[in-house]
């Protein structure tokens, strides 16, 4: 054959129609395969039957239940012992997820200078508010904490670098660094639930863990009533009903954070 | 034209130096020829045993048991989906102190012999307690 130019254009054109008709042809060759072979299910990823949710978790503390310290150490004690939370020597190292602290403290826009003698001796329990506009999630650098689908501000202590920008950003204060190994100083470790390790930010978790087994949050559970917890979006929910028709506060709203954690006095 | 009776000059010490520098190049491989570590023999627990089948097959699980649990501590962490159902539809909780370590409770048999021997030093039991029988 003469190898002119002509002849080898030709060529070429057919070759590079041949080539482009192959993929065409294989999926119709393949879809016929499938036809017969049944493809082996895939794994899939998904929420346990009991788990509950809500479009935005949130917790009403009911503090004219409140009669002395011994109301709020439960809570303290339940929510510090499932989660592994250690009991540092040294108060500039505390790591706390959930604590009292007075009325003055919790609500310093509002405690004045004269108050009623229970507000003002009153301890309240504090924990982190799980903002429906948290700055904690605008300043990490990593993601490693963010709101989940539920509402809940979380901790994924992957990836935490231990700067601490969430710690400054917070106004509530409700989160702990961990400056030293917390291992130590977990009196009895909960085998179900991880630790945390030295440089990470950890804070509550509104049990999130807990919820996915369809669960309420230990505090809850050991508070005896006085605290609650639902679907602040749901308008028949408990924490709805008891908003409703109570007059609530959250800490510090003038900061535009959207604290899910609401108090009656 | 280079002519080809081109003088190599310090013949001697040219050639001494490139045998020195061959055998010093070479020594990790003849040094420790035939001394290869035998790959570890994995111990499994009487429970694990009686489960004969883990998550996915074992193949897969021994190639790529660690992309696994980077998808489960993902999702388990950010998407609050905990629950894995694999291609015999049987669901795990994805939870590595509570499934894989409940069966595989020897961590010193099973998971160290192999990280050991490949060198890698993963850091899941800086906060996931090797769950829950060893003895600390």
């Amino acid at each position: 054959m003469k190898k002119g130019r002509r002849n080898f254009l030709k060529i070429a054109g057919i070759s590079a129609l041949g080539l482009g008709a192959k993929p065409v042809l294989d999926v119709f060759a393949s879809s016929e395969e499938d036809a017969v072979v049944e493809a082996p299910a895939e794994p899939r990823i998904m929420r346990g039957p009991n788990a509950m949710t809500a479009p935005q978790w949130a917790m009403v503390i009911d503090t004219r239940k409140i009669e002395s310290h011994s109301d709020v150490e439960p809570m303290i004690e339940a929510c510090h012992k499932i989660h592994n939370v250690p009991e540092m020597p040294d108060k500039k190292h505390e790591i706390k997820w959930i604590w009292e602290t007075e009325f003055k403290h919790a609500f310093p826009n509002l405690a004045g200078e004269y108050m009623s003698k229970r507000v003002e001796h009153l301890g309240l329990p504090v924990l982190c508010n799980h903002c429906e506009n948290p700055p904690c999630v605008r300043v990490c650098p990593t993601k490693a904490t963010f709101r989940n689908s539920q509402g809940i501000v979380m901790m994924d202590y992957h990836r935490c670098i231990g700067c601490r920008f969430c710690m400054a950003a917070c106004p509530y204060g409700s989160r702990s660094f961990n400056f030293f190994d917390p291992k130590p100083h977990i009196e009895e470790e909960n085998k179900k639930f991880p630790t945390r390790m030295r440089g990470v930010v950890e804070k509550c978790n509104f049990c999130a863990e807990r919820l996915a087994v369809g669960r309420k949050p230990a505090c809850v559970e050991a508070s005896n009533g006085i605290m609650a917890f639902g679907d602040l979006h749901d308008p028949r929910s408990e924490v709805r009903e008891i908003i409703d028709s109570n007059y609530t506060i959250r800490r510090k709203q003038n900061l535009g954070t959207r604290p899910a954690v609401y108090y009656i006095i | 034209m280079p002519s080809n009776n081109q003088k190599l000059y310090d013949k001697d010490k040219v050639i001494a130096g490139l045998v020195i520098f061959v055998v010093l190049a070479t020594f990790p491989f003849w040094y420790n020829l035939g001394k290869a570590a035998s790959a570890p023999e994995l111990e499994l627990t009487d429970k694990a045993k009686a489960a004969e089948k883990c998550v996915r097959d074992t193949q897969y699980m021994r190639n790529e048991h660690m992309q696994l649990l980077d998808e489960w501590r993902d999702t388990v962490v950010r998407d609050a989906k905990r629950i894995y159902v694999n291609e015999r539809n049987m669901g795990y909780d994805m939870s590595l102190s509570n499934t894989c370590l409940d069966c595989h409770s020897n961590k010193e048999q099973f998971c160290d012999r192999c990280h050991n021997y490949t060198s890698v030093n993963p850091y899941c039991w800086d906060c996931h307690i090797d769950n829950p029988k060893e003895a600390k």
